[in-house]
């Protein structure tokens, strides 16, 4: 069943995003404008749930690409998706008839609401991720087999390059140095799918999910633990209750690293749990144990609001809830853990899916 | 000798100083007309110490005035705001993101240009003179006197925000003029908003300063008047005429760098309780931390400079609810503490009835308070103390020990120990410690911009910058051989290429005393 989303809705749908980016993403709050600009301006956005997308249909994925720093600097001029379109019409040959999301979290889950309310397309309840991870090829299709490409770029200024490539390692490079000649930001539509691969390629309902999320931990405020509302949305588990004791940074490779330790309060009074980041929450140890890693999600919230904390935001003294919950499937067959799995960030341990190391 | 005043919503408080002796302190009530109430504060203050008006060097004022003005949306002037960066940026217009109600109390006179700088300093577009004269015209025909010009990346590259400034000057020789890039960092949104916020209390900022002017003048004195900025530094009359929102938040500010001189500490945290919250923030060689993220002015999402506060709603008027486990505020009986506090006859219970119960305080009839349950009274004491530990262990940035302390007239909230703190200090003059931070305050000079690491080295550009720093602190009225580079941050920019490092120094030394009584 499709469902019209106003303006109104946004700032929900930014939040929950937040929460499903794991700790990466950024700061939601210029992508919940542009989205709100956007619906203001041209009317509310059809959010098509996967069932209802005809096998011929045509689906590309909108996304941002740059450094965060750029975005809140050099906002987009709103001609930009127009233009890749454009780019991409002249290869394809054929009308595009709907617009995804590739990553659940961050701007880049508000952007595709910018596309679809300028452009009038539809827009899938759906994403190629479930989450968000810190690199262009994690994501489902990759595991379809999908390429990136054809990849357009656009700039504010009428720009726009068109790249196909032999794998998708090359459009990441390509498409990395041409956003940085477009002033470190470029609009980006990758990722063409048909109707009949969208259930394999995409994760279900993850931007009703998204708008779930943030409203109940909105409406719990003042009325239930917003925590305990957000882990019941994700299905997910409570790891662990206590306040930042030590905050810890590297930036490597363009990357910022780091890890958090946490001392427990409450039912968790005298036990510690020690979080790794690379952009995104990676990997949770509690007394010394994992009990959370990628590509499981790791939720960092603020204790008292249910708020998200995102990794830039960790500080001594915060008191926060971190919630383990399960990731697509997908991503925990032999080809998915290759892809996104402990070994790909450089741990030994092997996967253990979060619901089983909380039951044991 | 200095006189230092702080001018709250509420009261007015002054005290006079020697160095960092403390001669004579007064606390008298803010009036509506400004003169007046500054005037009354320091004619209190000649009945506590003997002084002539000539004896004073400066006076040092901190207000609340621009603060309040944004956020009751009053005596507010006619802005247009004027940003260069077509065709990027026309997703979201300047003042995409005010409460109405502000926006229609400035007008709402938003203009888009060409022009704008990419990352690395390259031209997003030609600045269009046409363009920019032709929004001038339109400015003066609305009959809008105060002129907010922003350009993207202009932290990177100024050049068309005084290109732009030019041309709006030449069309309207008297307009206002407020560019962004001598005012926020980079952020566009947030960095716009404190321009447009600045732009709108020009004219309000003319009518204060004449005032304080005005009152000096009344009791004799001739010595300069500067004002406090958020970052515990002082600006002359003519740049506050410019820059009023420098003033924001500088009534916290004042309390730390009081608190700091009080104590005698450069490195702590600070708890000022007043009647309704308590506000904890940290000093770090004297100075307080800034606030890293975004902040929030009467609804305008801004990234000025401002100390890095956390309030909790506990204060010498909160509301004390329940029997054994007793809930502090946040509500609070404010000003009408002498009224409802049981203490003084009413019927509320507040926080101040419980520690004049507790024995730590005389205030109003202890009497009135004998009847309450003794259990009540230690966990109510307990609860606070628990409260503001929170907050202050909330505000560290590791678990070193640090040394809390306690001022504000609402200071005898806090027993003499505070959980998980070893050391807390509740210095002398504690009530008065804002005005005693307006007096010391010296004059400082901030460099804030990304650099490319490469054409020149790291070391290079360091210099460059604390050499500009220096400079800036000199023009601004610090004596040449006081200035010291008191903070150096480099932050690498994740995903720019060539090395590109957002370096911020700040240069702080003390006020050059023009000769005694000096007229300015």
């Amino acid at each position: 069943m499709s469902v019209q989303i106003t303006a109104d809705r946004m700032a929900d749908i930014a939040r929950g995003a937040a929460i499903l980016g794991t700790g990466g993403g950024g700061d939601p709050y210029i992508g919940r404008l542009l989205a709100e600009q956007a619906i203001r301006r041209h009317g509310p956005v059809t959010l098509v749930g996967l069932d209802e997308v005809p096998d011929d249909a045509v689906i590309v994925s909108v996304a941002m690409m740059g450094a965060p720093t750029v975005m809140v600097e050099k906002m987009p001029g709103g001609t930009e998706i127009q233009t890749a379109l454009r780019a991409m019409h002249e290869v394809l040959g054929e009308e595009i008839t709907h617009l995804s999301c590739i990553e659940a979290g961050g701007i880049n889950s508000t952007i595709p609401f910018v596309a679809a309310a300028e452009t009038g397309l539809p827009l899938l309840d759906a994403d190629g991720m479930g989450r968000a991870f810190p690199e262009l090829q994690m994501v489902l299709p990759t595991l379809a087999g999908v390429s990136t490409c054809p990849l357009a770029l656009a700039d504010e200024k009428g720009n726009s390059a068109l790249l196909r490539t032999v794998d998708n390692r090359w459009a990441e490079r390509f498409a990395r140095s041409i956003a940085i000649d477009m002033g470190c930001r470029a609009m980006t539509l990758q990722y063409v799918l048909r109707g009949d691969q969208v259930r394999e390629a995409l994760v279900p309902g993850t931007l009703s999910l998204v708008e779930r999320l943030g409203r109940v931990v909105r409406e719990a405020h003042g009325r239930r633990d917003p925590v305990a509302a957000a882990t019941e949305v994700l299905d997910g588990h409570l790891l662990f209750t206590g306040k930042i004791t030590d905050v810890a940074r590297r930036t490597t490779g363009g990357f910022a690293r780091g890890t958090a330790r946490l001392e427990g309060t409450g039912a968790y009074e005298g036990r510690t749990l020690e979080l790794e980041f690379q952009n995104e929450n990676l990997v949770a140890r509690r007394d010394g144990v994992v009990v959370a890693g990628v590509p499981d999600l790791i939720c960092v919230l603020n204790s008292d609001s249910g708020e998200p904390v995102t990794t830039e935001g960790l500080r001594y003294g915060f008191r926060v809830s971190v919630v383990g919950a399960p990731c697509d499937p997908r991503w925990r067959t032999p080809a998915g853990l290759d892809l996104v799995g402990p070994g790909y960030f450089g741990y030994d341990h092997g996967y253990v899916p979060v619901e089983t190391s909380c039951a044991s | 000798m200095r006189i230092g005043i702080d001018v709250g919503g509420t009261n007015t408080d002054a005290v006079l100083m020697d160095g960092s002796a403390v001669l004579a302190e007064i606390k008298t009530s803010t009036t509506s007309d400004v003169t007046s109430g500054v005037v009354a504060a320091l004619r209190g203050l000649a009945k506590g110490a003997t002084f002539s008006p000539a004896d004073i060097q400066a006076v040092m004022i901190g207000t609340t005035h621009f603060t309040n003005a944004i956020v009751e949306a009053r005596r507010l002037a006619p802005t247009a705001v004027i940003r260069l960066g077509l065709p990027a940026t026309k997703a979201l217009p300047p003042m995409v993101d005010w409460p109405d109600r502000l926006r229609s109390a400035i007008g709402d006179h938003g203009y888009l240009c060409h022009g704008g700088n990419e990352f690395d300093g390259r031209v997003i577009s030609d600045l269009r003179p046409d363009e920019v004269k032709r929004v001038a015209d339109a400015i003066g025909a609305a009959g809008v006197r105060s002129v907010a010009i922003s350009s993207v990346f202009s932290p990177v590259s100024a050049d068309f925000e005084m290109q732009a400034a030019d041309i709006v000057a030449e069309v309207l020789p008297d307009v206002h003029l407020s560019l962004s890039h001598q005012i926020g960092r980079i952020g566009l949104l947030e960095r716009e908003n404190a321009t447009i916020v600045n732009a709108c209390l020009r004219d309000l900022a003319d009518t204060i300063v004449d005032a304080f002017t005005s009152a000096l003048t009344t009791v004799g004195i001739s010595a300069p008047l500067y004002l406090s900025q958020n970052d515990g530094t002082l600006m002359d009359v003519e740049f506050t005429r410019k820059y009023p929102v420098a003033t924001f938040a500088s009534g916290p500010t004042n309390s730390m760098r009081g608190a700091a001189l009080l104590s005698g500490l450069s490195d702590c945290a600070v708890v000022d309780i007043g009647g309704t919250t308590s506000d904890v923030g940290m000093l770090t060689r004297g100075f307080p931390r800034e606030a890293a993220t975004e902040v929030d002015i009467g609804g305008v999402r801004s990234n000025f400079r401002m100390p890095d506060v956390l309030s909790v709603g506990i204060g010498g008027g909160s509301r004390v609810r329940g029997d054994s486990d007793p809930a502090i505020g946040p509500d609070s009986v404010g000003h009408e503490l002498t009224e409802r506090a049981l203490v003084f006859g009413g019927d509320t219970l507040t926080a101040t009835d419980i520690v004049v119960a507790a024995g730590h305080a005389d205030i109003g009839d202890a009497s009135l308070v004998r009847h309450l349950d003794p259990r009540l009274v230690t966990a109510a004491i307990e609860r606070i103390a628990h409260d503001v530990a929170e907050i202050v262990d909330r505000m560290r940035t590791s678990a070193d020990p640090v040394p809390v302390v306690i001022v504000g007239g609402g200071s005898v909230l806090i027993p003499d120990a505070l959980p998980g703190f070893a050391e807390v200090h509740r210095p002398d003059h504690f009530a008065v410690a804002n005005a005693i931070g307006a007096a010391i305050a010296q004059v400082g000079g901030e460099v804030d911009r990304i650099f490319a690491i490469g054409r020149q080295s790291r070391d290079e550009v360091l210099d460059q910058a604390k050499a500009e720093a220096v400079d800036q602190a000199v023009a601004a009225g610090a004596r040449p051989g006081s200035v010291q580079i008191v903070e150096v941050e480099e932050v690498p920019i994740a995903y720019l290429p060539g090395n590109a490092v957002r370096v911020r120094v700040k240069a702080v030394g003390d006020l050059e005393f023009a000769a005694t009584g000096g007229a300015r």
